[in-house]
């Protein structure tokens, strides 16, 4: 179990305790979080879990995939902190990882 | 009509029935919801059945949609195993198989469609499988791997995914297609000669223009496929994936407006206004066509249960989308803006031996849909494109060099 914060585009935070090996996607959607859509459950095709890492966890998250890239690359408020919440996998170093999400997810 | 604690009564407990009731309870319906299901199991998706799962990518965790615990803890009376049998539109009330009977005031069918069966002589056999549930896709992955052949039937997208997982898993694969090209209802034909390549390079055999008449066996098991020019092509197992057919009986029987499935309006509410239908089973205007169809795609389900709760729980009517799907073979994603109704041109955008390329749909110079072949920015703009309407110049979507926002722009 890994601590994920995932911040509403109103300032709401929910606190989630994720499973490590499922992503920070999953984590919002299996606990029905509302903010990450995540249409096509994690196959990296819709780019409907965009999220905000917050700065300090940005590095410990990984590289974006070129898939990833590309598809980041059409969503709607792009910043250089935007990643696709299925393409991070939650382990322990990501315990205390924090999320804001966009105002909506097209 | 919104009423917070209005009675919410589900029928299937699939993609779109999951999602209605977790959108019901992040819109603020605080009401009691009933979400009735015949499968032993709480909803999960069913892509991952023909891709990542089948390889054992994923597990059952993973393909749930919301834990099992979630439904209590949200006040959502689940009740697996259990079917539908009737529908009594005056009194409001649904006949179960287990002898009760639920009332509701907010009836939403979510049947889904059903794999059909082929009525050929041996179809009975065991080791001939269909693959629309987790019990299905279980009794598959348990009969293909090394020194297995396992047989496809069907060149649509669920075949050619089960395809490719097969040969990941070490089996011997065969797809046998009535049609003289895989993906003929589906795809453009460049796709589909794209598509056969792909495969035959990773090992798939294919039998095109081949009907299948019937199946042999022994002991009761499947041993192989007859076409029509009376081969037999020996299987140790056979996925049928023919196409499916909506579960719009109970509605039909109750008297609902039905066509190619139970017919709904924008806000997915059926002919009575107290019954909504979403998903696989619902026969539906799609705005930007002008037009109404039956769709089988997770974000036609998420649309739709969208448009359901929104429309419960008094939320304005979320704004038109553009269809959309995708497919995972091999190391190909594919994936499918809007539908090629009406197309006059197809415009090729990169080149398909790269297996990286797109292929465009155009009636006049205005997007219909766009084939995306590990391709997100033609998919990502043709999205927006077909959404829009807005002309483009044919010469620069078929020129790689440009991109495709300043092709848009
Ligand atoms: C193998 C496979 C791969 C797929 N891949 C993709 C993909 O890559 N991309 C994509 O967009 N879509 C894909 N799809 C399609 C997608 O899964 C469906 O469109 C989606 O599941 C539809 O959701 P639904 O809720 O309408 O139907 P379902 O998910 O089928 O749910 C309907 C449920 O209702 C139950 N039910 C039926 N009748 C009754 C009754 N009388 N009483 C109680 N319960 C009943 C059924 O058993 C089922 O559990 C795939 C489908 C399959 C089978
Ligand atoms: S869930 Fe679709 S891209 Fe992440």
């Amino acid at each position: 179990m890994a601590k994920v914060t995932y911040i509403q585009h109103d300032g709401t935070e929910t606190v989630i305790d994720v499973k490590t090996g499922l992503t920070v996607m999953e984590g919002a959607v299996k606990n029905n979080i509302p903010g990450i859509d995540a249409d096509c459950g994690g196959a990296c095709a819709c780019a409907t879990c965009h999220v905000y890492v917050k700065q300090e966890w940005l590095e410990k998250t990984g590289t974006k995939s070129a898939m990833e890239e590309s598809m980041l690359d059409f969503a709607e408020g792009v910043e250089p902190n935007s990643r696709l919440a299925c393409q991070i996998k939650m382990s322990d170093a990501l315990d205390g990882l924090v999320v804001n999400l966009p105002e909506s997810q097209h | 009509m919104s009423d917070a604690a209005a009675h919410v009564v589900i029928l299937g407990a699939g993609h779109a029935g999951g999602t209605a009731v977790a959108l019901l309870r992040q819109y603020g319906h605080t009401g009691p919801i009933t979400l009735i299901g015949d499968e032993p199991i709480p909803p999960y998706q069913r892509p991952p059945l023909s891709k990542a799962w089948l390889k054992g990518e994923a597990d059952a965790d993973s393909l749930a949609l919301k834990p099992l615990e979630f439904y209590a803890e949200n006040n959502v009376d689940f009740r697996p195993n259990v079917t539908a049998t009737a529908l009594d539109r005056a009194a409001k009330t649904v006949a179960l198989s287990s002898g009760d009977t639920v009332s509701y005031d907010v009836l939403i069918l979510a049947t889904g469609a059903r794999a059909i069966a082929l009525p050929i002589p041996g179809a009975d056999l065991s080791g001939i499988l269909f693959l629309r549930t987790a019990a299905h896709a279980e009794a598959l992955k348990a009969t293909v791997g090394p020194g297995k052949t396992l047989a496809v039937v069907g060149g649509g997208y669920i075949g050619l995914e089960v395809a490719a997982s097969g040969r990941a898993l070490g089996a011997e694969v065969v797809v046998i297609e009535r049609e003289t090209r895989l993906l003929a209802r589906v795809a453009a034909e460049p796709l589909s000669t794209f598509f056969k390549g792909y495969h035959e390079t990773h090992g798939v055999r294919f039998e095109l223009g081949a009907s299948v008449t019937g199946f042999t066996g022994q002991d009761g098991r499947v041993t192989g496929v007859t076409l029509a020019d009376g081969r037999t092509l020996p299987c140790d197992a056979a996925v049928v994936g023919v196409g499916a057919h909506p579960n719009d009986e109970l509605a039909k029987a109750a008297g609902l407006e039905t066509a190619r499935g139970v017919v709904v309006d924008l806000d997915a509410r059926t002919s009575d206004p107290a019954i909504f239908a979403i998903g696989d089973v619902a026969h539906r205007p799609m705005p930007i066509y002008d037009r109404m169809f039956r769709m089988e795609s997770v974000p036609n389900a998420l649309e739709q249960a969208k448009q359901a709760a929104c429309a419960i729980t008094g939320r304005p009517r979320p704004p038109g989308e553009c269809p959309w799907q995708w497919s995972d073979q091999f190391d190909l994603k594919l994936q499918i803006a809007g539908y090629a109704f009406d197309a006059d041109s197809v415009i090729l955008r990169g080149e398909p031996a790269t297996a990286k390329f797109a292929i465009f749909h155009l009636k006049g110079d205005q997007v219909q849909s766009v084939e995306a072949i590990n391709s997100p920015p033609e998919f990502m703009m043709g999205k927006i494109l077909i959404l829009n309407r807005k002309p483009v110049d044919k010469a620069r979507l078929a020129d790689p060099s440009i991109s495709m926002k300043e092709v848009a722009a």
